[in-house]
């Protein structure tokens, strides 16, 4: 585990470097402007509008990040071929890749993190004391995070056998499948045979249910998150991503590198 | 005779192209070769004749379609084999982000290495590559050459026992050309094995015990320097200068002027009978040498006939 740490450190060292970081100066930006703005609009609800718009710019920026750097985690290596000099070390192709993973994956978390504390402070300025119920808001931006380590899995995978370009419109086609994969589940008379009905009902247990990790409504209005929904999400992500990860370890394993 | 300390067996590689990848084109026949303990290999060919395929194959970055390899006793499938190797690609590129000792520090960091012996071996190559006062900047701002050279160091950073070099001469200036041949002799020094690739020829053949040439994919042969280029003659040269007075005679229409001095070249047998034209000219008579072929018109010979070949199957295709 130790190779997988180390390249997992300078993908981290690298997102830093190339400024990757300076998103949140986007989202401090926004939400300064917000709470001003909710502050003397939105009498009553201010912690609700806030809470809404701070999640849904986490989750914005978050999913931005891991499309497009996580596409780029392993095409740019071969672009560039950074990657050859690496893989002439006592390191496995696996180990690259997870180390990549985890590099992307430490990135998110802190970005997520200082995301988070910036919306906590938006929600101090329309609002304080803060509610209790202010704290679900947490468990609401962990649940945002489990879902960015999938994305991040699926870009991989794409990126791995795959150009940059096809990665990204597989990534974000999948999420935005993904997103919709209950109401897929849900399909019915719409005129199509039951064949095709079975088919898509079948395709849709496949697709990443992104959904479970949606639970803005809820936190908004103050109203907690049920534990079991975060034990399922948090194992789901990694049975999810861990086979995802398993599956572009086997193609990139056997790629050629020209 | 040394023990092989790289061994190649019927390696073979194809690549697919074409509409859906259906044909396949081969970069690679048959190679089989080795390279002995200790000395320092030159692969020889033009470019796209599959020595940068073959020392991709070497480091598993391209997978072969068939034959084997191994290199210390140990087939290049086994990753911990790599810890014993040093490989520097062809025209390097590495993190923009990093400095050149950070980059050195993260390679040293798969070998194992304790904090202090990265510093220390960091330290080492960087000098031993001249880089030392460059150290801190980000490899962004590093010429071709500095590239190189950061890319020399991360290959014998770890003192491995086998080193291969894509093209190491490459994007080098002179008194860089010169420092990594030093390199190179001292790996030797030491005991090291070294392969590099090159089509710098008068490299090779001031470092090479042994060169194999490979063109368009076949291993065309492998030998010394010596060896390859033969040790017979092609016939002899005369340089000589003339005194303003001096009459016309036969061999001059043979000889080229360059500035005040002539230059003959003629068959062995021929030699006595010019050098006595010479004496009865009056002319002052400054070399008389051998010519023997060199590693360079071996090598045109084998592209050129190579290129004959592909030009005769594709008039009798046509």
């Amino acid at each position: 585990m130790r190779n997988v740490w180390v390249v997992a450190t300078n993908t981290f060292r690298e997102a830093v470097r190339d400024r990757v970081l300076y998103n949140l100066v986007v989202f401090a930006l926004l939400m300064m402007g917000a709470a001003i703005i909710v502050g003397q609009i939105s009498i009553g609800i201010e912690q609700s509008v806030i809470v809404s718009l701070g999640l849904t710019a986490i989750s914005v920026i978050g999913i931005f990040i891991a499309v497009f750097i996580g596409v780029g985690l392993v095409s740019k290596e071969i672009d560039k071929r950074t990657l050859y000099a690496l893989l002439a070390k006592p390191v496995q192709r696996w180990q690259f890749l997870l180390g990549k993973y985890g590099g992307l994956a430490m990135t998110l978390t802190v970005n997520t993190a200082a995301m988070a504390v910036g919306l906590y402070a938006a929600m101090w300025t329309v609002k304080h004391p803060l509610d209790p119920s202010a704290w679900y808001v947490l468990v609401a931006v962990y649940l945002i995070l489990l879902k960015l380590t999938l994305i991040v899995a699926l870009a991989m995978l794409f990126s791995c056998f795959t150009t940059p370009f096809l990665a990204i419109l597989f990534t974000v086609g999948i999420y935005i499948a993904g997103v919709f994969a209950v109401d897929l589940r849900a399909l019915q008379g719409i005129g199509l045979n039951p064949a095709t009905m079975k088919f898509i009902r079948g395709f849709s247990y496949l697709l990443p249910n992104f959904d479970n990790f949606n639970v803005m409504g809820l936190v908004a209005h103050g109203r907690a998150v049920p534990a079991s929904l975060v034990w399922q999400d948090t194992l789901y992500t990694l049975v999810y991503a861990a086979i995802v990860l398993a599956a572009a370890a086997m193609v990139f394993s056997r790629r050629n590198l020209k | 005779m040394a023990a092989p300390a790289i061994e190649i067996e019927n390696l073979s590689k194809e690549y697919p192209h074409g509409f859906l990848n259906l044909k396949k084109k081969r970069s690679l026949e048959n190679l089989s070769m080795q390279v002995y303990t200790g000395e320092v290999f030159g692969f020889l060919g033009p470019n796209g004749a599959g020595k940068s395929t073959t020392i991709k194959l070497l480091m598993r970055l391209i997978f072969p379609t068939s034959g084997t390899a191994r290199i210390l006793g140990r087939s290049i499938d086994d990753v911990s084999m790599h810890r014993d190797i040093g490989y520097l690609p062809e025209q390097p590129y590495f993190y923009d982000y990093l400095t050149a000792a950070e980059l050195l520090d993260y390679f040293a960091r798969f070998h194992g290495l304790t904090a202090s012996d990265r510093r220390e071996r960091v330290q080492r190559a960087l000098k031993k590559v001249g880089l030392e006062t460059a150290k801190k900047i980000q490899l962004r701002k590093y010429s071709k050459g500095m590239l190189q050279r950061a890319g020399l160091a991360q290959a014998i950073l770890h003192g491995p026992q086998v080193v291969v070099l894509d093209e190491p001469m490459s994007g080098l200036d002179p008194l860089g050309r010169r420092e990594v041949r030093d390199i190179i002799l001292e790996l030797k020094k030491d005991g090291r094995t070294v392969l590099f690739s090159t089509h710098i020829l008068s490299d090779a053949e001031m470092l090479c015990d042994r060169v194999g040439v490979i063109v368009g994919g076949k291993l065309r042969g492998v030998g010394t320097p010596g060896e390859m280029v033969g040790i017979q003659t092609q016939g002899m040269e005369i340089l000589f200068e003339l005194n303003g007075s001096a009459n016309k005679f036969a061999l001059l229409d043979k000889a080229t002027k360059t500035g005040e001095r002539y230059r003959v070249q003629l068959p062995e047998a021929e030699l006595y009978p010019a050098l006595d034209q010479l004496q009865a000219a009056g002319a002052r008579i400054l070399s008389v040498a051998q010519l023997k072929p060199t590693l360079e018109d071996f090598f045109m010979n084998l592209v050129d006939s190579d290129r004959a070949q592909s030009s005769a199957v594709e008039v009798s295709a046509t």
